[in-house]
């Protein structure tokens, strides 16, 4: 497997007025070329943040505080920001829950793909930008006739195939997709992740695929990241994860999901308590005080990550090999 | 004992709710015809007491019309609303008034429910006012920091003087639901209760919506997009498409054995928390058609993988499912 993007012990602060809130609170992990990794967790836990610091769009009071991101081996955070704003949208390119506010309501789809390729790419012609983008939307199932349509005349799940496609039609290496399905309803989401897949087959994209919903992670991510309070509590390929879970807040998580088969019973868990405010959160592990298995460790000092088995890691003291 | 022998709290027939769409000036001009979204067209269904029953179907396939139907918060275009055995189809709002407190309504945004100048005490005890339901002041107080406490609001104390921008959205919700069930009502009408929180927030009210069900003797209309969420709580479940109920029954009986195209479409594509059961099923080709010109016959045809020329022309009556005569399906083929 061919290492994309390596993140290493990257913060990103949010200067409030009550103090400083490390949304993304010292976050390490390997983002490999040609795989969908789902990164799940409860709101306010920091996964659109790290979205947006990926693409290095953090906007204030927000800003990067330290880490490296090494993208094809250059750090994207030493790069001048006229070449991070070439390299966006080109090799890197966002999708958000709500595509009307990345598409300007006055101009016609068509316009929107052609300008978007024509920044990036100068010496293409309007023509054959354009013919490009006909060739593209035809493949994501749209006719190519609603080229010259307007945004709000698009159901939703259009729009958001477009925005997958403008990413495509500059042959983008990484798509940052935050929440993309969340007001599709779900036979377009099924669509829409059936079209995912098949994209990622063909282009052999790489994508980081954020969501609360966790049944869409399971149907399509090949990795799991799970984020607690501004940390990594657990990563690993989707099986491990859904069924070696080793991080308790994963298992309870999990178990809190409910599932359409009749054989999955009518009990779900239910995990006590609501995430901590990131201004002043507890001491030691961030998830000690909902943890069912906490010990007194976990109330003093940060774990350390573990590598449970080769690719699945989590930061909890049950792993710690010496503390056990 | 089955459901027909049941007195139904809730009983509606051939309910219509067509919304009239704004005229262009052209329109006028050329004297065409005035248009309109049917957004609920020709739905039967019962509610029997102490029971929930699911309202699944997409976006826009008319269950929020339908659940305001129910409360009369909107006048019926055709068709009749019993409830507790009273015709309440055109009751004037005077006469709704006595009715209004048994059947209560939980939207979706607890934000948008709650007025942001009230707390939490006021918000509750403004009910119990308007419906002379506590004796004096004391009577009130106790009442109101009883069902606080009820809904998980505790202790009680810490909440009556709050106000909505101080508590979670979860907790906004739980406010809203003791809002309604102060009232003790007999209906409560949840449109998308839980659809705004956080997945473990969701299960916790989702719990909570059943116990209080059982406590209080409830009947739920349980309006959802989210058909594993219904399989929590609903007793039985219809499944509506373009303004119509295209299958209804109890729900392990639907989950188990969908007859309807739609409905199998629809249990297909819910993913399942578990990687080892990913979808295998196609999907149905298209997107729902406009509500405003819904295609003739069978309104799923043009979507349907197994339509005949009868489905163009001829639309399908609900009828009982063989061997299941609870389970309603509205089909050609099955
Ligand atoms: N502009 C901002 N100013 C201050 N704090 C912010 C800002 N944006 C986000 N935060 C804080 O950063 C933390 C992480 O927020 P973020 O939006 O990344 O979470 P998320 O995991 O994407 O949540 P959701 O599931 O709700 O989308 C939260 O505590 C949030 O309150
Ligand atoms: N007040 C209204 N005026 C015009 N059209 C409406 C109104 N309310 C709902 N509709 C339309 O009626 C249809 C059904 O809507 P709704 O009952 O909200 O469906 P659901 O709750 O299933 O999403 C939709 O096409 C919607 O746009
Ligand atoms: S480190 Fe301790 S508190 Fe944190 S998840 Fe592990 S056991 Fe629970
Ligand atoms: S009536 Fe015909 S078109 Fe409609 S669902 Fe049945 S088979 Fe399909
Ligand atoms: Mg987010
Ligand atoms: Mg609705």
């Amino acid at each position: 497997m061919e290492p994309l993007l390596q993140v290493e012990n990257l913060t990103v602060t949010y200067e409030t007025r009550q103090g400083p809130v490390h949304a993304v609170d010292d976050v390490s992990f390997t983002l490999y070329r040609g795989e969908i990794l789902g990164l799940v967790g409860e709101s306010g836990c920091g996964k659109s943040t790290l979205g947006m610091a990926l693409l290095r769009m953090v906007r204030p009071p927000g800003h990067i505080t330290s880490g490296k991101m090494l993208f094809l081996g250059r750090d994207l955070l030493r790069l001048p920001e006229e070449e991070m704003r070439k390299l966006r949208g080109r090799h890197i390119s966002m999708v958000f829950q709500d595509p009307m506010t990345s598409l300007n309501p006055l101009q016609r789809i068509g316009d929107h793909i052609v300008e978007t390729i024509r920044t990036h790419e100068p010496q293409v012609s309007k023509q054959e930008a354009w013919d490009r983008a006909a060739q593209l939307i035809q493949r994501l199932g749209i006719s190519p006739d609603r080229l010259k349509d307007y945004p709000h005349q698009l159901s939703g799940g259009m729009r958001q195939r477009i925005m997958i496609g403008i990413g495509l039609a500059l042959n983008a290496d990484l798509i940052i997709a935050d929440e993309p399905t969340t007001s599709l309803d779900v036979i377009v989401e099924a669509q829409f992740l059936d079209l995912l897949r098949e994209l990622r087959d063909e282009f052999n994209l790489t994508m980081v695929l954020i969501t609360h919903n966790i049944g869409v992670v399971a149907e399509l991510a090949d990795r799991v990241a799970v984020m607690y309070a501004g940390r990594m509590a657990e990563i690993g390929a989707v099986r491990d994860v859904f069924h070696e879970t080793l991080h308790p807040y994963t298992k309870g998580l999990l178990a809190s999901v409910p599932s359409i088969r009749l054989e999955d019973g009518l009990e779900l868990e239910t995990l006590s308590g609501a995430p901590p405010s990131l201004l002043d959160p507890p001491p030691g592990c961030r998830f000690h005080p909902r943890c069912p298995q906490a010990k007194p460790v976990c109330r003093e000092a940060v774990p350390a990550w573990q590598e449970v088995k080769p690719g699945h890691g989590t930061a909890c003291w049950l792993y710690d090999e010496e503390e056990a | 004992m089955t459901t027909n022998d049941r007195q139904s709290l809730v009983s509606v027939r051939n309910l219509k709710k067509y919304f009239p769409v704004g005229q262009g000036l052209l329109d006028k001009l050329f004297n065409r015809e005035a248009l309109a979204v049917r957004a609920v067209d020709g739905v039967d269904f019962d509610i029997y007491p102490g029971e929930t029953l699911g309202l699944a179907g997409e976006s826009g396939s008319g269950k929020t019309t339908t659940g305001r139907l129910v409360l009369r918060l909107l006048e019926p275009t055709d068709g009749t609303i019993l409830f507790a055995g009273q015709d309440i189809t055109h009751l004037p709002e005077s006469d709704l008034r006595p009715l209004r407190r048994r059947m209560q309504p939980i939207f979706q945004d607890p934000t948008a429910s709650l007025n942001p100048r009230m707390t939490i005490g006021q918000a509750i005890a403004h009910g119990l006012r308007i419906h002379h339901l506590a004796e004096n002041a004391a009577d009130e107080r106790r009442q109101v920091l009883d069902i606080l406490a009820k809904v998980g609001l505790t202790p009680p104390e810490q909440f009556i003087d709050k106000y909505p921008h101080q508590l979670s959205g979860g907790q906004r919700q739980r406010a809203v639901i003791a809002r309604a069930l102060v009232l003790r009502p007999d209906l409560v009408v949840a449109d998308e209760p839980i659809a705004m929180a956080d997945v473990s927030v969701r299960a916790v009210l989702l719990q909570l919506m059943r116990d209080l069900q059982k406590e209080f003797g409830l009947t739920y209309l349980f309006i959802t997009h989210d058909l594993a969420t219904a399989k929590y709580i609903c007793d039985r479940i219809a499944v509506m498409y373009l303004g119509q109920i295209v299958e209804i029954g109890p729900l392990p009986q639907v989950y188990s054995n969908p007859r309807h195209p739609y409905t199998q479409a629809l249990l297909a594509a819910v993913p399942v928390p578990d990687p080892d059961a990913r979808r295998t099923q196609p999907l149905p080709k298209g997107e729902i058609p406009s509500p405003i010109h819904p295609p003739a016959g069978c309104r799923f045809h043009p979507r349907c993988p197994i339509a005949e020329d009868v489905c163009r022309r001829e639309p399908p009556p609900l009828h009982p499912v063989e061997g299941e005569p609870e389970h309603l399906v509205a089909c050609h083929l099955r």
